[in-house]
Formats: structure tokens, C-alpha cells, sequence
């Protein structure tokens, strides 16, 4: 199936999303704050995604009426899309980052998720430099929801990646969303309920800092940290991990993240939270982090693409 | 009184009862359907009609039912919506409190018409009370031997249940209802697959208004081809509709589509003319969700036409000089009536109403309801109308399900017609602080 995102043509399997075919592309991909290649039924709920469809199918060229979910929007052959080359596009993407910061504390300084946060990454992209919002933020009454996972309600962005995760990974559920709108909160109702060996996953799926890993808190930000691939025989999990050090000290470990910030294997609280010792471990490589993260400096980057390299080269100061 | 199919008995003595619906032609249609028409000439039926939606978006319902997935082995099934909870709407209301049985009617002659073994009531919570009537309605109906095993020897059975809600208005978006019909979270599901695919416990499912089903009896009735002579154009039958505000006769009223919109406010039969003969302001013609329309815009299409009440001359324009005519909730207000308060009440009942599901309709509808308290109560600044703008068009057509352009729509309209009441709350705050104020367009703020 032939398929066109911004003027460049891709021919994918039947049944791709907009949205994965645009990975595929490489290239203007549609921000994702709530889809989740591996968690099945995600995505559709932030409206980040969000594209044009100039032209539905060879067969039915009427275009779209709406603006659509491409993480959602399964592709027809001969379909045209318009993403960042669309003026209602960016309008949408920038109204709906507007809305995810109006009640979010933007309190990055203190939070641990600052430096790899998919929603920073929006509003970096898409963001107005003033909040046009003068109003009292909303709170939630803080809940203990185990040992391991430190929860902010307040920076939740209600993605339910993690209720998913609980859903899919875990033999029981026991946290989920109560209320409705505004008030929507993620909670287990009964406080430290959260407690089996995938449990730790949570964290890695959340885009926001609103899930943050205990054992890590207030250590270090992760831009002073160094990733490291390095694996060990576990029972549970594959045990392939990514360990993050501080001079020789090992001071979290996060399952193995690719170019769109997710897992490759989730992995189990054993190997998240326990084994932080480097006699633990075997040490594979250094792990690659994309050039336009703060976590990349100095560190083992993705490959530059060769346009880039070539304006480089052009652009070298004589 | 114009035409009658639907309310035609509503106040004849024990019509509520089985024997005195019968009494009064109740329940023929069953023998003349059941066995002796085949489910697609049912449906067919209703397509000649060009019975249309009732629930708010006036989608033809006869070809709403040809979607409907007949490929697989999968059961099928029949949900009537009667989650309602539009403000300005009581339609539906009426019907199920005073003759049940029009509704079992229906139910099961489009029940017949889908080929469903299985159909189910969804009635919103606060409608307890309707639900005992409905329950005792339909056990009279088995008692009868209208619903059950084998109905009236035609060999089709049909289990008729009543679901109750539990009180959330985006319940009567049809895949939520689905949702909490299986007993989870009353979340809109993300389409496709829509439901006529993949709806009730993933099985094909069709949802249809409380009315447009009841409307199926009298298509059966009188045949399809003489229903459609009813109205105008595209615009088929007659159409109920819960006129509110400052009327002197509020209440349900039977109309044929194609009435004058003048005639329906203004003549005894109907509304009966603004209430202590004060000047007509401005109508929201279709519920709340719909565009509110001022006067000169209401009686009049832009071209100078007279407005009908048919689903084609009420949006004629579009938004710009348009509204919908929706589910029916016809509120007028009359010129005492304040805009910006209007409005504000709307978004408030929006916020509340959330699911909370995706961010532009979560977050907007709060924000849309925190600004508009602040302009109403005189703690508004300038640049806040501007922002109520860019919030209404962030969120609509951004979310999963029509709630944000519900949410979304009263406000663009009421900006884009009633500016100056905005702006007369933003530069006259002491005034608008006292709560009975009202705008008063001789004090010339502009030059004051």
C-alpha cells in the first residue's frame, strides 16, 4: 500500500497506522504523548498526533472531514497526508500542547524526568513562551503507592499508558483512573497496592514525570548520567537493560529505549530496583541517544543522516 | 394541533397500561410485521420514510441499519438511547413516562427489522422512575406474549432488558453507552471500528434515539411512502420538541418539520408568544450543544427566506448564520435574559460533564468555564474574549467524541453574535458585579 506523508511516498503492509508509516519515513514524525507501539488499544486520547488527510484513497479521494489520530488511523492505499506541512495541523498540535501545560506544574528544575520528558519535548516544539492560563493550577491529594514508584498526580497528562501496562504485563490490575474529567486522577484506591515484579514498567511508559522511580529520586539529573547497554541472566525478564552511571556508581536502571522513547523489552522489578551493582551485570556498549537530547552530550549519539552532514560540511566557517 | 403519529394518546385514560394502549391501536403493527414481512422490507420501510436520527445529529436511521454487519455469525445488536441528557431536552421523557409501550412497540419491530435476539433500554440515572414504568411495561408485554419466545406463533423471539445508567451525560455518546453497558468505564471508544462493526461485546450493534425508534410504529403504521409525504424535502415526518425559557407555554410539542419558526414561538397552538410580552433576544434551536441564534438570524435565513423547522433551513449557512436543529430543546430567551451568563451555565454543565479522556476536550472545557466566570462576574480583561476564541477552536473537532464541539460551539456563537455583550461585561465590571444586571444596549459604551 502506497502512502504519502508530506510529499514523500512510503509503500507499507495493510493495516499500518499513519503514524507508524511516518516512522518508517523517519523523518517529521507526529509527536506521541499517548500511543504505545507495544501496549495494544493505545493512543488516541492526546491529541498530539493529530494529522490531516488530504486525500482518504485511490479509490475514495474525498479528504477527511476532521483532522485524524494518526496513531489510530489505519492507512488506505493511495492516501495522502499532510503533517507538518499543514497550517491546521500545527494550529491543533499547538492548542493541544496548550492544553496538556495549563494544569501541569511545570516544575522540571525538581522533577526526575526532566532531560528525557516527551511533554518537554512538545512544548519545546510547539509551545507558547507565556501561559495564557491565569489560574490556579489543579492539586491532588498525594497518594503512597508503593516502594518503588513515586507518584505526581499533578503532572499526569492522563496518557493511561500505565494502566495499560498493568493491564497487559500484570496478572491483576489494581490501579486505574477514578472520576471524570477535570477530576480524573490515576489512583489504587488503596494506598501501596501496587506491588508485583512488572510493576516497575510503569515508570518507563510514562512520558511525563508523573511515574518516577524511587530509588532514583533526587540522585542526579539524568543529563549527568551516562547510559550504558549491559544484560544479565534473569528469570523473570530478558534482562536486557540500559544501567545508568555516575562515575563507577550504577544509579538506575531502565529497560532499553529506542528513537521514540520506547522500551524494546519491559523488564522486571528484580532486575530495575535490586541489581544496582555493576558485578551484576555484563557490560555490552554504550547506549545510543538521540543528538537532539540533553543526555547526549558527549555520549554515543544515533547516526547523523546524511543531509545534515552535508549542510555541516557547507556550512563550515572558512 | 397540527399532526399527531406519536403523541396522539398521550393523555387518554390508562394509555400507560397494555389494555389501553391496545385499546387505542397499540401493538397492531406486530401482526403485520412479525412473519408476514421480511426484516429488510422493515428497514426498507423506514428508509422510504427518510426517518431521520432524533438524538441530536440527524443521521438517516433506515441507512444507519443497512450498516449494520450481517456477515458474521456474531449476535446483533439493538441499544435505544434514552441517556437523555442534553439540557433543554425532555423529549424522550415524555414518551417513556406516559406511553412505555410505544417504546416496546418499536423496539420490537426494529429489533425484528435488525434480525437482534437481544435488545436493551439504556436510560440515564437520574430517570429511575421511568425505569420502574418501563419494567412494568415490559412485563406486561410478556405477560401478553409480545415479547418472549416465539412472538404472537411468528416464530422470532425477542429479550427486551431496561439498563440503568449511572448519572454522566457522555453515556448518550453511543460508544461510551456501549462502554458502560458492559459494565466499565463510560469512556468513548475511538473510531472505527464503529458500532454497527464491532459494538456491544464487540458484536455489530446499532443505537438508536428513544424517538426516531418509537417513529419506526407509525412508518410500519402507515407506510413509508406516506410518512415521507410528511414535511419538507430531506426533512421527513413530524418531530418533537421540548420548547423552554421565556415562553409562555413551555412543553413538548409535536411538530411536522417544515413548520415556520415564527409560528412555532409566536402562535397560541405552540409556544404562545414571549412571556410578559417582552421583545424575543435569542434561541438555542436543538439543546444546548447547538449554535444560539439572535432574533433577527432565527425568524429570518440570510437570504430573507423565512426559517422552517427542518434540519436543512435551520443550518442553512452553516454556523455562521446557522445553527442545528439537534435533539429538540428549543429554549428562548427574551431580551431581559444575559448571553455571557447563558453561555457561562453551558461550559459550566461541559466541565462537569467531561470524561476526562483526551486532553483538548479535559482541559479546554475547564479553562473555557474558569474565563467565562471571570468575564460574568465582572473580573474579566479585554484580551479574554480573544482567548475564549482560540480555546473553542482548540478544542473543536480535536477530540474523540462530539462532547467538544458541543462544548466548543455555544461559545463561538455566542461570541460571534454577541460580542458586544462580552465586551459591555469586560469594560463594565461594577456594573455586571450586581446579579440581576443586564446588558443595555442604549447605554453607548463604546463612546462612554
Amino acid at each position: 500500500m502506497k502512502v504519502t506523508i508530506d510529499d514523500i511516498s512510503i509503500e507499507v503492509p495493510p493495516g499500518t497506522t499513519i503514524l507508524e508509516a511516518a516512522r518508517m519515513i523517519g523523518e517529521n514524525v507526529p509527536p506521541t504523548m499517548c500511543y504505545y507501539s507495544k501496549l495494544e488499544g493505545s493512543g488516541g486520547k492526546c491529541r498530539s498526533c493529530l494529522v490531516q488527510v488530504t486525500k482518504g484513497s485511490e479509490k475514495d479521494p474525498r479528504p477527511m472531514p476532521k483532522l485524524v489520530a494518526s496513531c489510530r488511523t489505519t492507512v488506505m492505499d493511495g492516501m495522502e497526508v499532510r503533517n507538518t506541512t499543514s497550517p491546521d495541523v500545527i494550529s491543533a498540535r499547538k492548542s493541544v500542547t496548550e492544553f496538556l501545560l495549563i494544569n501541569h506544574p511545570i516544575d522540571c528544575p525538581i522533577c526526575d524526568q526532566a532531560g528525557e520528558c516527551d511533554l518537554q519535548d512538545l512544548s519545546y516544539e510547539h509551545g507558547l513562551s507565556k501561559s495564557r492560563y491565569d489560574f490556579k493550577k489543579r492539586v491532588f491529594e498525594k497518594i503512597d503507592i508503593g516502594d518503588y514508584i513515586q507518584m505526581h498526580m499533578t503532572r499526569c497528562i492522563m496518557c493511561y499508558r500505565c494502566v495499560m501496562v498493568a493491564d497487559q504485563l500484570t496478572p491483576e490490575r489494581v490501579h486505574g483512573v477514578l472520576n471524570r474529567g477535570e477530576a480524573a486522577e490515576i489512583s489504587t484506591y488503596i494506598k501501596k497496592a501496587i506491588d508485583n515484579e512488572f510493576s516497575g514498567n510503569m515508570i518507563d511508559v510514562c512520558p511525563v514525570g508523573a511515574l518516577t522511580d524511587k530509588t532514583f529520586r533526587f540522585k542526579s539529573r539524568v543529563w549527568f548520567t551516562k547510559p550504558v547497554y549491559a544484560h544479565r541472566d534473569c528469570k523473570t525478564c530478558s534482562g536486557k537493560v540500559t544501567l545508568w552511571y555516575q562515575g563507577a556508581e550504577v544509579l538506575r536502571v531502565t529497560g532499553r529505549k529506542d528513537r521514540w522513547h520506547e522500551v524494546e523489552e519491559f523488564i522486571c522489578n528484580d532486575c530495575r530496583f535490586h541489581k544496582k551493582d555493576t558485578a551484576d551485570w555484563v557490560i555490552e556498549s554504550a547506549a545510543p541517544v538521540s543528538r537532539h537530547s540533553v543526555i547526549s552530550q558527549n555520549h554515543n549519539v544515533y547516526e547523523v543522516p546524511v543531509v545534515r552532514k552535508k549542510l555541516q560540511e557547507n556550512n563550515k566557517p572558512e | 394541533m397540527g399532526l399527531q403519529l406519536l403523541l396522539e394518546h398521550i393523555n387518554k385514560p390508562e394509555i400507560e397500561t397494555i389494555d389501553g394502549y391496545i385499546k387505542h391501536g397499540g401493538y397492531r403493527t406486530l401482526d403485520k410485521v412479525l412473519g408476514k414481512m421480511s426484516p429488510d422490507e422493515v428497514t426498507e420501510e423506514v428508509k422510504t420514510a427518510g426517518l431521520r436520527g432524533r438524538g441530536g445529529a440527524g443521521f438517516p436511521t433506515g441507512l444507519k441499519w443497512t450498516f449494520l454487519d450481517k456477515s458474521t455469525d456474531k449476535p446483533r445488536y439493538l441499544l435505544c438511547n434514552a441517556d437523555e441528557s442534553e439540557p433543554g431536552t425532555f423529549k424522550d421523557r415524555l414518551i417513556m413516562q406516559k406511553i412505555p409501550h410505544l417504546l416496546i412497540e418499536g423496539m420490537i419491530l426494529s429489533s425484528y427489522a435488525l434480525g437482534c435476539r437481544t435488545s436493551y433500554i439504556y436510560i440515564r440515572g437520574e430517570y429511575m422512575f421511568i425505569l420502574r414504568i418501563l419494567e412494568k411495561a415490559i412485563k406486561e408485554a410478556y405477560a401478553k406474549g409480545f415479547l418472549g419466545e416465539n412472538i404472537k406463533g411468528s416464530g422470532y423471539s425477542l429479550d427486551l432488558y431496561v439498563h440503568p445508567g449511572a448519572g454522566a451525560y457522555i453515556c448518550g455518546e453511543e460508544t461510551a453507552l456501549i462502554e458502560s453497558l458492559e459494565g466499565k468505564r463510560g469512556n468513548p471508544r475511538i473510531k472505527p471500528p464503529f458500532p454497527a462493526v464491532s459494538g456491544l461485546w464487540g458484536c455489530p450493534t446499532i443505537v438508536n434515539n428513544v424517538e426516531s425508534i418509537c417513529t419506526v410504529v407509525p412508518i410500519v403504521n402507515m407506510s413509508g411512502a406516506e410518512y415521507a409525504k410528511i414535511g419538507i424535502g430531506r426533512s421527513t415526518g413530524t418531530k418533537l420538541i421540548s420548547a423552554s425559557g421565556n415562553i409562555n407555554k413551555p412543553g413538548v410539542y409535536e411538530i411536522e418539520l417544515g413548520l415556520p419558526v415564527e409560528e412555532f414561538i409566536y402562535s397560541d397552538e405552540y409556544c404562545g408568544g414571549i412571556k410578559g410580552g417582552l421583545e424575543l433576544k435569542a434561541c438555542v434551536p436543538g439543546g444546548s450543544s447547538v449554535p444560539i441564534l439572535p432574533k433577527h438570524l432565527l425568524l429570518k435565513e440570510s437570504n430573507g427566506n423565512p426559517r422552517l423547522m427542518t434540519y436543512e433551513s435551520l443550518s442553512e449557512g452553516g454556523f455562521e448564520t446557522g445553527s442545528m436543529l439537534g435533539s429538540g430543546g428549543f429554549i428562548v430567551y427574551d431580551e431581559k435574559q444575559c448571553i455571557v451568563k447563558n453561555t457561562w451555565t453551558f461550559a459550566r454543565f461541559y466541565h462537569h460533564e467531561s470524561c476526562g479522556q483526551c486532553s483538548p476536550c479535559r482541559e479546554g472545557t475547564i479553562w473555557l468555564d474558569k474565563v467565562l466566570y471571570n468575564i460574568e462576574h465582572g473580573l474579566g480583561k479585554e484580551s479574554d474574549i480573544d482567548l475564549l476564541w482560540d480555546i473553542q477552536h482548540g478544542i473543536e473537532g480535536n477530540t474523540i467524541c462530539p462532547l467538544g464541539d458541543a462544548a466548543a460551539w455555544p461559545v463561538a456563537a455566542a461570541i460571534r453574535h454577541f460580542r458586544h455583550e462580552f465586551e459591555y461585561h469586560v469594560r463594565y465590571p461594577h456594573r455586571v458585579k450586581d446579579e440581576d444586571h443586564v446588558y443595555q444596549p442604549e447605554m453607548n459604551y463604546r463612546t462612554a
